[in-house]
């Protein structure tokens, strides 16, 4: 089940999807760490065309083991959590509430 | 910015409206959903997006959706949630819990009171975000020293209700939010509140050229918070998009940002190409699929929706459309039935439910003693302006419009009382006597005031008309 | 590193026999506690099992519970006995870490529900345990405390990631602990440190207060030094609890009171594509002796194909980082944890993350944000669900012939420190026995039974479909007493 990094396991992702994805993630990759996952995540990757090639079109898929609809609660209200207790927790708060640097752009 | 030539042009107008539902706990969790209170106060463990916490969701949440999707004639189905990943500092877990591609409601449809249908392609549960506050730089997001987050909002239901692009101008477009939103109100789903934030209009706008088959680029308007911002946001947006096409230039399809202090839509900082919200079914949540007899429970519990009652009056008075959708909107129409039913007349109803009973507390009127006013009116027992007088006072304080009438030594006038005096009239002013009888409809105006004058408001208006104009011939 | 040696046997007797003795008042609370504290004051050091050892409270707590036996109360099924807590379940007031830089400090402001219950039981929390950064890792090496060595063999891993709650059972720092098993974690490190761990049916155990990885693969489970004593904590864990959507509406099956049942006239299977390639000959020469035990005892044995559990690792790997990468984007420096600071907060969040978390982390979170972005979304993160149906299915034909499956736990005995952290692919293969439980959501336990040609510990894996926990369990007893 071992498979060798391949130059076709490579072309699974590119630097420069890493980089992007790394982004959307949130994270900062140095150049030498950019190299490096890359390598790891097409090898991750071409392990994976083992069930890329699967035809499973008639497959439904499964999201969950658990075959269970409609779990609900009910409309009642518990009581909260301490406020100072939590914001205790926070790398900053200010005025009761959680502080950021500020923001640039607006939620999507 | 010109106004736009609508002999040319087309606008096409889509609207997003979410609307808060009315629960008392969150939708995936305990802590109160209430509006305000102090910041942070409305906390729990997955309010907060603790490591650990796990979602549960509000049955209470789930019926009001129900209840919406069926006045909008929706489609009730088998739902699942999904996570909508984006990093946010007030969306505590940096993803939102939504539905995606399998929506709760699907494919319904608003009668607004014109009787235009406008189609709504699916009404969706998820959670609202947090606030954040800039402070520094006016409280403007782009100049700001830093942020701060208050997640009391985070975690309340919304419905997003995702309207078809079927509306072609700002009148209509407000009308179908005024109409969304009191059907909301009559099912109990939500408050229906523009100011609090509990009902958020997001508004793509597009244009062609009459005759296009394709729809043009359109933009999406946010920051939306009143009836009236909606249209002139449309407005301004839709002669934006003309006069770039105008002038060779293309739409580029954006969010854009509706800024009331200068009525203009401005471009928000934008990420192209950044947006990908990887949405996938939420793991620690489970299918919703109702039961059909749950479901069907909650239609038959449902009031009668504004579009039923318009209806429904309409066959029993034939009144004006904008007569009756606005007695609807008041919320008079139950009364006015009842009043026609205990024998007024239906024309003289609804001239007072449109002209005479703005108040509010109009809709705790007496309907025996509505319909017993206007009969004495209809009786020739009191004039048009005295019934009015009778009413606002049986608005005010209740009571007998007989008695009330009499206290206010309001007293049919004898016909030759009347007559007297308009004769007297005719010859103390012989030369607008002689324009009226010239053909001048501008000078009754004179004669009736004069009369009214003299009786105190007694007299009736069209009694003194037709006198006058028995005397010409 | 020190030099390799093994520790003392965990010796100090089981958590059943524990209960028995404080419940009945023949032996103190507080005693059992010092006992086990001297044995950890004495090893610690050398296996880092604990990122954090509660004494005090546990002194405080075995005292209350000797009190409670004095005034004629029963205090549970678990009165006195010490338990180890994985560092991925929140305790209430106590540091809960992940191992991970991200949450270092961090206090939880409510307990999980398996905590609750333990605590209700009478069971004395008397330290959090090690773990790879967020349970991603098969080693116990990638942790921000530095990692656990495998009291059987200093030089080893204990495997992962619970390795700190293994580690622990086996050095006698505690009978019992908690784990979770989201593609192996408990089964693995259990058959690399000798000892019993059991990973319930998805659904039977709340997740509630587990610190998410793969949610729809995470499931709580115990590790201890007896089959009986595993049954007994199953029990007092499992069960609905309505703050889970996920929760079965059902209590723990009785495995307890069936323990002794044996295997007269059960079907087992033995599963072919699990004793070939990649399966050292050694573990799968014990897996083929344990299925000898068991046809002695009674049970018809077979082998059996079960295809589609040779695409476990690969959908693994992709709907387990696409789940974490999800469940991971929480941490941002907002609202708890630790903070990087920076101009803006995209960017205060961006140092955060990168300094925070370790790069076994970061690899997962990219490789499931890769699976679910657009335009991969079909081929990865969708294909994978679609074997997790093909698996289940399997499994389901195989459940018709059979009444539990049998394979090694993992492919090999403990491996040496820095053997495989160079290479992940080479890492992730230790799971390739343990992941298809986790994508179908059944049951599954590894028992130890016997060493390999090194003197490690080798465990078998019993296999059960979903709430075959009572049948899991009589294979396991019988396994156990052959042993």
């Amino acid at each position: 089940m071992d498979e060798p990094t391949t130059p076709q396991a490579v072309a699974r992702i590119s630097a420069e999807d890493v980089a992007k994805v790394a982004a959307l993630a949130r994270l900062r990759l140095g150049p030498g760490e950019l190299d490096r996952f890359t390598h790891q995540l097409a090898d991750i990757l071409a392990h994976a065309e083992d069930i890329e090639a699967l035809d499973l079109a008639d497959v439904e898929p499964m999201a969950h083991p658990v075959r269970l609809r409609n779990v609900f609660r009910s409309d009642e209200p518990a009581p909260p959590l301490d406020r100072d207790t939590v914001l205790g927790q926070a790398p900053s708060a200010e005025d009761g509430m959680f502080c950021v640097p500020p923001v640039l752009g607006e939620a999507p | 910015m010109s106004s736009i030539d609508l002999d040319r042009w087309e606008v096409v107008i889509g609207l997003e409206v979410h609307a808060e539902l009315a629960t008392r706990t969150k939708l995936f969790s305990a802590a109160t959903a209430e509006f305000g209170g102090e910041p942070n106060t409305h906390i729990d463990p997955l309010t907060l997006g603790l490591p650990g916490s796990l979602p549960v969701l509000n049955s209470h949440a789930v019926e009001l959706a129900i209840r919406v999707g069926l006045a909008l004639n929706c489609t009730v189905q088998r739902s699942v949630f999904a996570r909508k990943n984006y990093f946010y500092p007030d969306q505590p877990k940096n993803y939102q819990i939504s539905q995606y591609d399998l929506p709760i409601n699907a494919d319904g449809f608003l009668e607004l009171p014109s009787g235009k249908i406008v189609g709504v392609e699916r009404a969706h549960l998820e959670e609202d975000t947090g606030k954040s506050t800039h402070i520094g730089g006016g409280g403007r997001i782009h100049d700001a020293q830093y942020s701060l987050v208050d997640l009391n909002r985070a975690g309340v239901p919304l419905l997003e209700i995702v309207g078809r692009p079927d509306l072609r101008n700002a009148e209509d477009a407000r009308a179908y939010v005024s109409e969304l939103r009191a059907v909301l109100v009559a099912v109990g789903a939500s408050d229906g509140k523009m100011e609090e934030g509990s009902l958020r209009v997001d508004c793509n706008v597009s244009v062609r050229e009459r005759g296009a088959a394709e729809f043009g680029t359109r933009c999406e308007i946010k920051n939306i918070n009143s009836l009236r911002s909606l249209g002139r946001a449309i407005d301004y947006e839709a002669a934006r998009q003309v006069d770039l096409i105008d002038s060779g230039e293309r739409v580029v399809q954006q969010t854009r940002h509706w800024n009331e202090d200068d009525g203009r839509t401005h471009t928000l900082r934008s990420k192209e190409g950044a947006d990908d919200y990887r949405y996938f079914p939420d793991p620690d949540l489970i299918e919703l699929d109702p039961d059909p007899e749950w479901v069907e429970r909650i239609r038959a519990e449902l009031p009668l929706l504004p579009a039923e009652r318009r209806h429904r009056l309409a066959e029993r008075v034939g009144g004006s459309t904008e007569a009756v959708a606005l007695i609807v909107d008041r919320g008079l129409d139950v009364l006015c039935l009842a009043a026609i039913d205990a024998g007024a007349d239906a024309g003289r109803v609804v001239t007072h439910a449109e002209h005479n009973l703005s108040d509010e507390r109009a809709r705790d009127l007496d309907p025996a003693a509505f319909a017993s006013l206007v009969r004495m009116e209809t009786d020739g027992a009191l004039t048009a302006t005295q019934a009015k007088t009778v009413l606002a006072e049986l608005v005010e304080r209740g009571g007998d419009p007989a008695s009330i009438a009499a206290a206010k030594g309001f007293e049919a006038m004898d016909t030759s009382e009347l007559e007297g005096i308009v004769d007297g009239l005719i010859s103390a002013h012989p030369d607008e006597w002689q324009r009226f009888c010239d053909g001048d409809v501008k000078v009754t105006g004179f004669f009736v005031g004069q009369v009214m004058k003299a009786t105190g408001g007694k007299a009736d208006g069209k009694a003194v008309t037709a006198l006058l104009n028995s005397r010409t011939a | 590193m020190s030099p390799a040696r093994a520790l003392p046997e965990a010796s100090l007797g089981t958590a059943i026999d524990t209960a028995a003795a404080v419940r009945s008042g023949d032996r103190s609370a507080i005693d059992v506690i010092e006992e086990r504290l001297a044995r950890i004051a004495a090893d610690e050091e050398q296996v880092h099992a604990f990122n954090l050892l509660s004494a005090d409270a546990a002194r405080d707590r075995a005292r209350a519970i000797d009190e409670a036996v004095a005034a004629g109360d029963d205090p549970g099924p678990l009165a006195g006995v010490p338990v180890a807590i994985k560092d991925n379940l929140c305790t209430r007031g106590v540091a809960t870490t992940c191992s991970s830089r991200i949450l270092a400090g961090w206090e939880p402001p409510y307990d999980a529900t398996v905590v609750t219950r333990l605590r209700q039981a009478g069971a004395v929390m008397i330290g959090k345990t090690n773990l790879d950064e967020f349970a991603m890792g098969s080693s116990t090496e990638h942790s921000a405390t530095g990692p656990t060595r495998n009291p059987h063999d200093l030089a080893r891993v204990p495997g992962g990631s619970s390795g700190g709650s293994a580690a622990a059972v086996a050095a006698g720092f505690a009978p019992i602990a908690l784990g979770s098993d989201t593609g192996g974690s408990i089964r693995q490190p259990a058959a690399l440190c000798g000892v019993v761990g059991v990973k319930p049916t998805y659904g039977l155990v709340s997740r509630l207060g587990l610190v998410a990885f793969g949610s729809s693969l995470d499931q709580v489970g115990p590790f201890a030094t007896t089959v009986a004593d595993a049954a007994v904590v199953c029990e007092v864990i499992g069960g609905h609890d309505p703050g889970d959507s996920t929760s079965l509406p059902q209590p723990f099956p009785s495995v307890v009171e069936h323990l002794d049942d044996g295997v007269d006239g059960l079907r087992v299977g033995l599963v072919t594509e699990m004793l070939g390639e990649g399966i050292a000959d050694d573990v799968g020469a014990r897996v083929r002796a344990a299925a000898e035990a068991l046809a002695a005892a009674g049970a018809t044995v077979e082998e059996v194909s079960v295809p589609a559990v040779t695409y476990g690792l690969s959908a693994y790997y992709l709907v387990a980082p696409a789940e974490a990468s999800s469940n991971l984007a929480r941490y941002d420096g907002v609202r708890y944890g630790v903070r990087v600071d920076a101009p803006t907060a995209g960017e205060m969040m961006e140092a955060t993350r990168t300094a925070g978390f370790g790069d076994e982390v970061k690899r997962r979170i990219m490789l499931g944000t890769y699976a679910l972005s657009a335009g991969y979304y079909d081929a990865f993160y969708g294909q994978a669900l679609k074997v997790r149906t093909l698996i289940r299915a399997d499994f389901d034909a195989a459940y018709e012939r059979f009444d539990v499956l049998l394979s090694p736990t993992s492919p090999t005995t403990a491996f040496a420190f820095g053997d495989k952290t160079a290479d992940p692919l080479q890492m992730y293969l230790n799971d390739v026995c343990t992941i298809p439980t986790n994508l179908a959501g059944h049951p599954a336990a590894s028992v130890p039974f016997g060493i390999g040609e090194d003197g490690l510990p080798i465990g078998v894996q019993v296999m059960a479909p979903a709430l075959g926990e009572i049948v899991m369990f009589r294979v396991a007893a019988v396994l156990e007493g052959a042993a």
